[in-house]
């Protein structure tokens, strides 16, 4: 194994381990998903205008958000900012190994481990009981199924942007509240992008938030069509090898800066 | 061949200063004082392979900010490093993987994980071949007798447990220098004399040159051939811990136990420094007065049980020359 993806596999059987934090996960997100299915719900009783999404497919995508909640780089990662607070973060530069490629491993991890126990019982739990419909075709659960493997890839380079982010901002504090705002408005968690006026789309499909969440959903429900997955997976692969650039770049300013004035 | 060359090391910190009080606190926001601290200010030495060389000095002395530069981590203001060829704040990381450092108060163990596993990690991350990593890791785990925790987690384990662990972990890549930031801190006297054996041993066996800063002065007698002590940013002493001891005070201890209590014992070439019921201890200049004359002249005078000549305790050495460097 190489270095990295032994710290990937390392730190994926250790989160594993968390099981209580993924029911308590799980039930949270059950309750969330629920209130936000009455208000679309009730939305869609009230409004005689067609909508550019059916119900179903709306509770199809809010149950998928649910679902995969985990996985949105909407905070940064706990022990990073501990580092960070104490110093110690300059130790991870005693390890042979680029702290870009190391913090992003890390985060790989952090993003899939957790979703992983959580999404399967939300799934299971949506198409029983919460009207959750199963994907258009096989073709788009294949599309679904790639687009998810892109979401987590640029989940993992925006989560590992934010985490070098705090050798800035050491609090933490500024971060920790602009962001999670940002990306669950901008990936669609809050309103599906379908329902968002046409100008706000247009911005909203070239940002990288859309790659998380929004195309893989519309891949789902087949608001997408599975000819257009190529088209998804540039957006994500694009903006990942983007952030990849600035995360590098960052870093390399940060252990100036670091080794410069001290820990 | 000298395997650490240092030469004329500087580094300062800049500090924001704040003043005290609401309207310091003020102040401060509209402009920024600036104190510059000279934490190394010209240090310069350098070591030979196998070397097991003490770093000592009160806190806030330098010794960790020269730990931190020498293991790749901080870069200096000026001043020449060369370590194994290689000029540790460049290069970090072709540089990181022939050294080994562990800091007694950090660990570079992964916390929720079995020790084991955090071992076979380091493998992956140090790219070790499969066979020589189990080579070396059986025998860390057996000279360092680690066998009954290995699959505990490492937030499990007792500090002494985990400081044996962290030694192993420093050491699985085989490197060729070791850095020890006070290895010993906090360990009960059990797992001190464990610690130090292993230091001994990694040293003469696998002849690898250690570095080792403690405020422990056991650590420094029983395991150090040579002893640096750093004060203010500078080198005040470097050498054997005889010169040590010379160059600080020439002088001997004389114990005596007599036979009766109470009696007032005197010499005119001999200072009295304690007195604890019928011991009593002297100090004297051996170049005044040879210890032999000494003993004689109190054995003949007064009724001695038991005598015994010994060097002052390197504590109080220490403290003479941090004393020394506070006045000067």
């Amino acid at each position: 194994m190489t270095a990295y993806t032994a710290i990937v596999s390392a730190r994926f059987r250790m989160l594993l381990q968390y099981r209580a934090a993924a029911m308590a996960g799980v039930v949270t997100q059950v309750f969330w998903g629920l209130i936000r299915v009455m208000i679309f719900e009730a939305f869609y009783r009230s409004t005689t205008a067609s909508q550019p999404m059916e119900l179903m497919d709306v509770i199809t995508y809010v149950w998928l958000g649910q679902a995969f909640l985990a996985m949105i780089p909407w905070n940064t990662d706990p022990e990073i900012r501990q580092m960070v607070r104490t110093g110690t973060v300059a130790y991870e530069m005693l390890k042979p190994v680029g702290l870009y490629n190391l913090w992003y491993a890390r985060a790989l991890a952090t993003r899939t481990a957790p979703t992983l126990l959580r999404s399967i019982p939300i799934f299971v739990l949506g198409m029983l009981f919460f009207g959750m419909k199963a994907p258009e075709s096989m073709v788009s659960t294949v599309g679904f199924a790639a687009a998810m493997a892109g979401a987590i890839i640029l989940s993992a380079a925006i989560s590992t942007v934010l985490n070098i982010s705090l050798m800035w901002t050491i609090s933490a504090e500024g971060v920790g509240r602009l962001v999670p705002a940002m990306v669950i408005l901008f990936s669609g968690l809050a309103i599906p992008i379908p329902l968002f006026p046409d100008w706000a789309q247009k911005v909203l499909h070239v940002l990288p938030f859309a790659g998380l969440s929004d195309y893989p959903f519309r891949l789902y429900v087949g608001q997408i069509p599975p000819e257009n997955l190529w088209m998804v997976l540039a957006h994500q692969i694009g903006w990942t090898i983007l952030l990849a650039f600035l995360g590098k770049y960052m870093v390399s300013r940060g252990i100036k800066r670091m080794t410069v004035q001290g820990g | 061949m000298s395997r650490i060359t240092v030469e004329n090391l500087v580094k300062t910190f800049r500090v924001a200063e704040r003043q005290p009080g609401m309207w310091g606190a003020l102040k401060g926001v509209a402009s920024r004082k600036h104190r510059v601290i000279r934490a190394l200010d010209g240090i310069s030495f350098t070591l030979d392979a196998g070397e097991l060389v003490g770093y000592i000095g009160p806190n806030g002395a330098g010794k960790s900010t020269t730990v931190k530069i020498l293991s790749g981590i901080l870069v200096p203001d000026s001043g020449r490093v060369e370590i194994l060829g290689k000029v540790p704040w460049k290069d970090r990381i072709r540089y990181v993987s022939c050294i080994g450092v562990v800091f007694g108060q950090r660990t570079q163990l992964w916390w929720d994980l079995p020790v084991i596993e955090s071992f076979d990690l380091l493998k992956d991350i140090y790219r070790v071949p499969d066979a020589a990593h189990v080579k070396t890791r059986d025998e860390l785990i057996d000279l360092l007798n680690l066998k009954g925790f290995l699959d505990t987690p490492v937030r499990q384990l007792s500090l002494g447990q985990r400081m044996r662990c962290d030694l192993a972990a420093s050491l699985l890549h085989e490197p060729e220098i070791l850095f020890l930031d006070e290895p010993t801190i906090g360990l009960d006297a059990v797992s001190k004399l464990a610690v130090r054996d292993f230091i001994r041993k990694v040293n003469r066996e696998k002849e690898v040159t250690v570095i080792l800063t403690t405020h422990d002065m056991d650590d420094i007698e029983t395991l150090c051939n040579r002893v640096m002590v750093i004060g203010n940013g500078r080198i005040l002493s470097d050498g054997t811990l005889g010169d040590l001891r010379k160059r600080v005070t020439g002088e001997r201890r004389l114990i005596v136990q007599l036979a009766e209590d109470g009696m007032d014992v005197e010499d005119k070439d001999a200072e009295l420094v304690r007195r604890e019921g019928n011991r009593i201890e002297f100090r004297f200049d051996p170049d005044r007065i040879p210890a032999a004359t000494l003993i004689s002249r109190l054995a003949s005078k007064y009724p001695v049980r038991d005598l015994f000549v010994e060097n002052p305790p390197i504590e109080e050495i220490i403290a003479e020359l941090y004393n020394d460097l506070g006045s000067a």
